[in-house]
Order: C-alpha cells, then structure tokens, then sequence
C-alpha cells in the first residue's frame, strides 16, 4: 500500500473514531437526570434572560441529532462553546491554559522515554543484583498513582528540603521549569516504571534469540551487539506503547496539577468537573482523545520506519 | 597446520552427571572437508561451537581447540574476537533466524570486520560485493532486508559473510537443513567451490549420512559426547566398522534399496542425567558384551586413517553396508 | 488463533523467580481484605469523630498511628477506608468481567453485523481513558461512588471482551460444540455450561490484573472530591485531606495512607500477574 494511501485510509479512520467520541461526550450530557436546563444550571438560580440564553447557545427546542450536529460545526471551527463558571469561550480558556499542561507533559514524556529506556536496558544487560533491584523499584513504581507520588514528593522535597516551590506554575521559561519539576516526576513515576518493564522484557527476548549469537560468533564486540541488535530491535515494541504513555500523561495532569495547584488544562478539567461546567469537560475530554488517536497514528507511521517487517496497515500495537 | 585441532575436549554441563562431551579428539586441515554426523543430542553442534568458544553458560571445558595452532579456549578476550572476525566463522543453520530482520544485508556483511577494526567502509563494502558474486548474487541486495530475501537466498548471504574475514576454518552447522531440496543441493555445490578458490578447512556438521558421503573428504561419527568411529567417506560409508555407524546407515532411506526396510534403532541416546560405564552404545548394541557395559573403548586403528571405538569392530570386519 | 491476556505492558514480564515476594504480596493482599471486612470491629475509634485539640497528632496510645488534621484517628480511617477503597474497584471488576462476558461472547458467537458493530464500539472505548470517562460521568452526575464505578467499568470492559470473544471464537471451534449442536443443545445452554466455564480461568485472570489499575483510578477520583461522598473514609480522599497536614510537618496521617494505597496496588498486580501467568501456561 503507497504511504498516502494509508495516511488517508488512517485519517479517516481518525475522523470516524473522533465522530463517535463526540458523540459520547455530548450525549453525556443527556444522561443526566432531569432536564438539560436544570443540569446545565445544576442549582445555580438562573433569570428568565439568562435561561432564554441557555436555550439560544444549546438550541434546547432543536430534536437532539440537529442540536448534535450544530454543536459539531461549532466545534469544527473551534468554538466549544461558553463556560458556565468562567464565563468566557472555553477555546479562550483552553489557549490560556494549555501551555503549562503541555510544557509539563513533554517534561514528563523526556524523562520517562529517557528513564525507562535507561533503566530498561540496564537490568536486561546486567542482569543479577542489578536486575532484582530494578525490578522491585519498578514494581513499585507501577503500584504508585501519580497523585500519591504528588503528595510525596511535595512532602519530602519541598516542604522538608525546600529544594523546590511546593505549588504554582511560575513565570517565564526558567521558572516554569523549576516550578514543574516535581509535578513532572510525579506524573512520570508509573510510566517509568511500566517503559523499563517493556524495554526490559523485549530486550530479554532480543537477547536469547539467534542472530544475536550469530553476531557474536562473528566477533562484534558486546557494546555494539546490545547497541545495534538488542535495544535496537526492542525499539519496535517500546513505539507501540506510545499512544497509552501519552494518553496516561495527559489524564494524569488532573490529579497532578490539582495536587501542586498548577494552572493548567487538568486543573481546569477538576474545577469544571467540580461545578458541572459541561462545555470545558466536552472540550477537555475531545481533546484529550483527539491527542490519544493522533499519537497512535503517529506511531503507526513511524513504525515501519524502525521495523521494517511491519508495513504499512498492518499494525503490531499494544492496546 | 591444521586448520582445527580439538584434542580430548570435554565439556560439563552445570546440572548433568556426565560430560555432554567426553574427550572428542578431532582434526580438520587445511583445504579438509570434514563431516560430523551424530544423532541430535549427540554434541556435534557443541563440538563445532567450541571451535569459536561459543559454549553454553555455565559450561566448564576441559582440553584443547586448536584454530591455527592457537588453543580457542585459553586465549584473552581480545584475542577470541579477532579470531571470530577472521580465522574462524560459522554457518548457522536457519539462515532467517541468524540474521538480524531489522538490519540490511550490506549491514550484516560488513559490520564483523568494520566493528573489529579490519577494514574501513568502503573496503569492507567492495569485498562484501565480491564474495556476493562469489555466492551468485548480485549487489544490488546489499540495501535489502532479510524478509526481502528467500531461505536459499539468505543462506547465501550468510554463507557471504561467514567469508567477510578470510577464514581458515568455515564450521557449518546443519547449514543446509532448514532450506528446501534444490536450494540445500545449491548450498552444498557452492560450498564444495568455496572451499576450492578460498581453501579453507570445511566442518560440516549435518545429521544427513548421504550428503555427509557425499560432500567430505573424511567423515566422524559422533554418539553421546564421544566419537564412535572415524575414517575416510569412502571406506566409513561402505565398510562400517562401529555397530552404531551400521545402524545408523541402516536406518538412512535410500531410493536404491528397492522394498528394503528401515531398521530404526531400538532404545533411546543415554541420558545426560546418568553416569556412564562402558560404551555409550552398549545398551542399544547387537554385539554388546559384559565388557562393554565394564571398560569405554578405546579408539582402535582398523585402517589407514580409520578408527573405530569399539570392542567388538573385527566382528564387523568385512561387512559392507546394506545397500 | 494465539489468545492472549492484555497485560497493562510492562507487568507481563514477573516471572517465576518471585516466590517470597509473590507469597509476601498475597499475605498483604489477605490481610488488607481481611481489615476491610472487619473493620468496624476491629477500629478503636469512630473515623468521623473529630478532635481538633488531638489534631496532627503522632502516635499514642489513644490514636495508634496518630490523627490527621482535623483530629480524627488514622488507624480507624485507614481500616474503614479500606472498605470503599476496595469495594470501588471490586464493583469494576464485576461488572467489566460480566459485561465483558457477555458482549465478547456475543460478539464471537453471532459474528456479522453484531461483532463489527461491538468490535467497532471496542476500538472508541480503547481511546477512552479510564479516568478521562469517569471524570466525564462524574461531571453529569455529581460526585458519588456508583456513577464513577460504572464508568470504570465501561471503560475495562473492551479488555476483557476482546479477550472473551478470541477465546469463545477458539472454544467454538471445538468439535465438541458442533457434537453438543447436533443433539439439539441451544447455544444459550452449550456457553453456560461449557463454553463459559472453560474459558473462566483466563478471563478472571485478566479481571484480577484489571483490580489494581481500578484502585488506582478510583482512588485518583476520590483525591479529586469526585469519588466517594466527602464523609466517608477513603484511602485517596485520605491522601488529599494528608496534603494539608505536610504542609504544616507532620506527614505520618499523609504517608500511611500512601503506603496502603501503593502497597495495595502492587500486591494485587503481582498476585494477578503470577496468576496469569500460571493460566497462560497451563493452557499451553
């Protein structure tokens, strides 16, 4: 199949999946008991202005595909509509607010691809004392949810050492940096964990096959057969996992930016949730799996690039 | 110099009460076509293995593997590898699981004697090209990947690159068994050319007797860890004079016995979790006596340049294989 | 048609090797299961009862493992909170594995138009996060633990579906089904006695690795305040309420429900690993 051929077969895949997505996200919303109206003010007492506003924005009269189908266009444009608790274009609240997530999220991502793999390659090439170690340290970190890293590291590393600002997203680029530390190890922690574990046993497969033999009778020296044979060809398994490290991440940013009160789009996702703003949780959960579905399209694309027994369409992917 | 001197090598298994080798003496000249022949589980894979000091973990050897003189299983690390990129080099059996399904063929041609220092790219390159014509193939594979290429195909191509070095001594390990009837007869033939323009020293293990017969100069018969009986292909082949190579040519199918049955061998190869007393044969033998069950035989000069060890080989003196 | 269970990656690769952790993890496991159903005889205090002049106290002979900041006694919260912390994720379990059941069984036995349709739903579930779907029906409904937990459950369900519906399509090929068809056995009757049962194992294998990740999820959610109610112990709301008290110094009434959720989390997954793997090679 040519490459275009699959990207556009994928991206309509894509589009139909985000479809359906949309469509759980907005029927959401009518799942609630009672009427829209009473959900959509969940308590907050409402003049018959503000009421006929609601039923202007949501089209409440329109039959509920018609309604879908407007909220669709809308958001194809990038309109999400208006927060209930903030008041102002979800959109507008969603720009402000996704540079911190994102900056925490790639600081996460660096050290969990960097960490794992690391740790990974470690206890599948050492192996004995080494490997025990970083199996029970990995196994530990897989038990631990990101919010109790959060509270742990808050407790010991800046309320007990002071080394790092305990909450606060900071100003500027250094500041920033510094203030997300402790939040992106947090998030990091389990992922690390579960990268080592995979980097781990697919280079333990690598090692007790064949052509790694081979490569040794032939007389490569033991640097380049890990390098270039072992962790080379664990490479392709560890992709896969691409997608579920980013999706994690970015679901974790709720319990971890309300844990160290960063100003971000998983904090917003909390407070919304919290209020029952509707339109910010639509926007928030729409991103979240529009982001999932393009990182596995991504890896899909990449994949036949570091495996080249995996052709296009046909996928090898961990779910 | 011989190209392969193995004198009484005996290697020991953790976990096992006898040694999976039991002094297996060995030679291989220069220019020699060698066949190993044994049932599986016999040690002639560990026997050729040992040749480069690829031994299973654990394993504690005794004796001496000569590879140009030099003992394999003494020498430094440094030493070993050089000898790996260069004097020696193997032909693995399945050619799909030897080579790196992620690396291109130029790749694996190349990289022994790049990593090691022997030669630069563009040498390495312009010699990997060569001994691809030498197999028959052209260069264009060299920007392949192993799933582009055929089992015959790929066998050539590790055959290519076991040639990268020069090597004095080619072990190949059941190289022809995992590819189909043409391309095995294919291998075969190209071997027998190689040997001739690089005059190297052929170790052709194999649990084929026909191809065995037909491929070497001379020919060991291997049973449980010890070499049953050794001689040229010819007189081995037609007058055996140990009773497990009778039986085993018994039990080979052959088109020109018409109606002949197969004579399978009754019992099982001792297992490795039991000491041995006596030939290692003698539980399965016809001739067996007390005195095999007492006293290993020793190999015994029947004629020139053939050994059998076995107590009774002058009942068999005379016999020709059923044909 | 090679089965396998879906491991979250990474767990697959305990092995045999682990015998004192596994025994040591499946003793935890008893014991926190144990605590959980005795709890209210086995707390020396009402969780609820607050004391402000004992609060962020450390341990004493009043309060064992000290109270939190609001006064109220560790120990007590932390065998009562045992209950919803396990309780939430066991109610996951039950219903993904039986919904699971039932929708990978359709889906194997049917086949057409049913098994893409569910397969179809399947794959939009996978790009669903668990936490991300519970927080969505949270958000609709308000907080509470039943809501969260069927959302939970929606979201594991795909796992073990997908699972069910290779292993019935497998099972279906059996000679015996086609034997059990031919002497006018319904299909209801051949999956419940025996289709069901025979693939039971595995499926509960992979229901016991989807508890730990349950308890983490839903422990995450009560952290939020959207979980359990604000009144009822709860290991996460434990560890939010904890959050305070590290601020002021004392960590203890923050690190101890911590260590049960971690501690929890791992014996549940090293139990359901090794459990698995048992399964996977007893059917090989």
């Amino acid at each position: 199949m040519s490459f275009l051929r699959f990207v556009v077969r994928r991206l309509v895949e894509l589009a139909v999946t985000l479809l359906g997505a949309s469509f759980v996200v907005f029927g959401a919303m009518y799942l609630a008991p009672g009427s829209p109206t009473s959900f959509l003010l969940s308590g907050r007492s409402a003049s018959p202005e503000a009421l006929a506003a609601l039923n202007a924005q949501y089209h409440l009269d329109d039959p509920f595909l018609v309604r879908y189908l407007r909220w669709l266009g809308q958001v194809l444009q990038g309109d999400f509509g208006r927060s209930i608790t903030y008041r102002t274009d979800v959109a507008k609240l969603l720009g402000d607010r996704l540079p911190a997530t994102l900056l925490l999220v790639a600081m996460a991502l660096v050290v969990v691809v960097v960490l794992g793999l690391l740790l990974g390659r470690f206890g599948a090439v050492r192996g004995g004392a080494t490997d025990s170690a970083i199996l029970v340290s990995t196994t530990l970190a897989i038990g631990t949810p990101s919010f109790v890293a959060a509270v742990l590291l808050q407790g010991l590393f800046s309320v007990k050492l002071g080394w790092f600002p305990s909450s606060g997203t900071g100003d500027g680029l250094a500041d920033m940096l510094w203030h997300l530390t402790l939040p992106a190890i947090a998030l990091a922690l389990y992922l690390i964990g579960m990268l080592a574990r995979v980097t781990r046993s697919a280079m333990l497969e690598e090692l007790g096959s064949e052509h790694v033999t081979v490569a040794r009778s032939r007389g490569v020296p033991e640097r380049q057969v890990i390098s270039r044979h072992v962790f080379r060809n664990a490479l392709g398994t560890v992709l896969t996992t691409g997608g579920l490290i980013v999706s994690t991440l970015l679901v974790c940013t709720i319990l971890v930016e309300s844990a160290f009160s960063i100003g971000g789009v998983g904090q917003l996702l909390e407070l919304a949730t919290t209020t029952k703003d509707f339109p910010t949780v639509q926007a928030i959960s729409l991103l979240i799996v529009a982001l999932f579905m393009l990182v596995n399209l991504v890896v899909d694309l990449l994949h036949p690039l570091v495996d080249p027994r995996v052709t296009l369409g046909s996928r090898r992917s961990a779910a | 110099m011989n190209a392969l001197d193995i004198q009484g090598l005996r290697l020991q298994l953790p976990g096992t009460a006898r040694p999976v080798l039991d002094g297996v003496d060995l030679t291989v000249a220069a220019g020699e076509t060698v066949a190993l022949v044994g049932e599986s589980g016999s040690g002639k894979t560990l026997t050729s293995r040992s040749a480069l000091r690829l031994l299973p973990p654990g394993a504690r050897a005794e004796g001496k593997v000569l590879v140009a003189g030099e003992d394999v299983l003494t020498m430094d690390a440094d030493r070993l590898r050089a000898l790996r990129t260069g004097q020696a080099a193997m032909i693995f059996q399945d050619p799909r699981a030897a080579t790196n399904p992620l690396r291109r063929i130029g790749d694996f041609l190349t990289e022994s004697v790049t990593l090691a220092g022997k030669m630069n790219r563009a040498e390495a390159t312009e010699r990997a090209v060569s001994l691809l014509g030498a197999v028959g193939l052209g260069p264009e594979l060299l920007g392949r990947y192993p799933g582009q290429l055929s089992g015959g195909m790929l066998q050539r191509v590790v055959i290519a690159a076991a040639l990268m070095g020069d090597p004095a001594l080619l072990l190949a390990d059941e190289a022809t068994t995992a590819l189909d009837v043409t391309s095995q007869a294919e291998v075969v033939a190209l071997l027998g050319r190689l040997r001739e323009q690089f005059g190297t020293g052929l170790l052709f293990v194999t649990h084929d007797l026909g191809l065995a017969a037909a491929i070497s100069d001379r020919v060991y018969v291997m049973y449980a860890g010890r070499i049953a009986e050794v001689g040229p292909a010819a007189a081995l082949f037609e007058h055996p004079r140990h009773p497990y190579t009778a039986a085993l040519l018994a039990a080979t199918p052959r088109p020109d016995a018409p109606g002949g049955r197969l004579a399978a061998i009754d019992g099982q190869p001792p297992d490795l979790r039991q000491e041995l007393t006596g030939c290692a044969f003698a539980a399965r033998c016809p001739l067996a006596t007390e005195l095999c069950r007492t006293v290993v035989p020793e190999p015994v000069k029947v004629s020139g340049g053939h050994l059998a060890a076995c107590h009774h080989s002058d009942q068999l003196e005379g016999s020709t294989a059923r044909v | 048609m090679s089965v396998a269970l879906t491991r979250r990656p990474g767990l697959a690769a305990l092995r045999t090797g682990w015998g004192p952790l596994h025994l040591l993890c499946l003793g935890f496991a008893a014991v926190v299961v144990l605590a959980a159903l005795l709890a209210p005889w086995l707390a020396p205090a009402d969780p609820n009862a607050v004391d402000l002049g004992g609060a962020l106290g450390g341990p004493s002979a009043d309060h064992l493992l000290g109270a939190d900041a609001a006064g109220r006694d560790t120990l007590s919260r932390l065998l009562i909170g045992a209950r919803t912390s396990l309780l939430g994720p066991l109610g996951v379990v039950v219903f993904s594995t039986v919904g699971g059941i039932v929708v990978g069984t359709l889906a194997a036995w049917c086949g057409g138009w049913l098994d893409s349709l569910l397969s179809r739903s399947t794959e939009l579930v996978f790009a669903f996060p668990g936490l991300l779907l519970a927080v969505l029906i949270v958000s609709v409904y308000g907080e509470g633990l039943l809501a969260p937990v069927l959302a939970l459950a929606v979201a594991y369900l795909p796992y073990v579906s997908r699972l069910t519906r290779s292993l019935v399509l497998a099972e279906r090929r059996r000679p015996y089904v086609s034997a059990y068809q031919v002497q006018g056995h319904s299909a209801w009757q051949i999956c419940r006695r025996h289709v069901i049962p025979n693939i039971a194992p595995v499926v509960l294998a992979q229901s016991a690795i989807n508890f730990g990740y349950a308890l983490m999820d839903l422990a995450g959610l009560s952290f939020l305040g959207l979980g359990v109610p604000a009144l009822t112990p709860d290991w996460g709301r434990m560890v939010f309420d904890g959050q305070t008290a590290i601020q002021h110094g004392y960590p203890l009434s923050a690190v101890l429900p911590c260590a049960a959720v971690i501690l929890t989390v791992v014996a549940f997954n090293v139990v359901g690993e090794r459990w698995a793997d048992q399964v996977a090679r007893r059917d090989r």
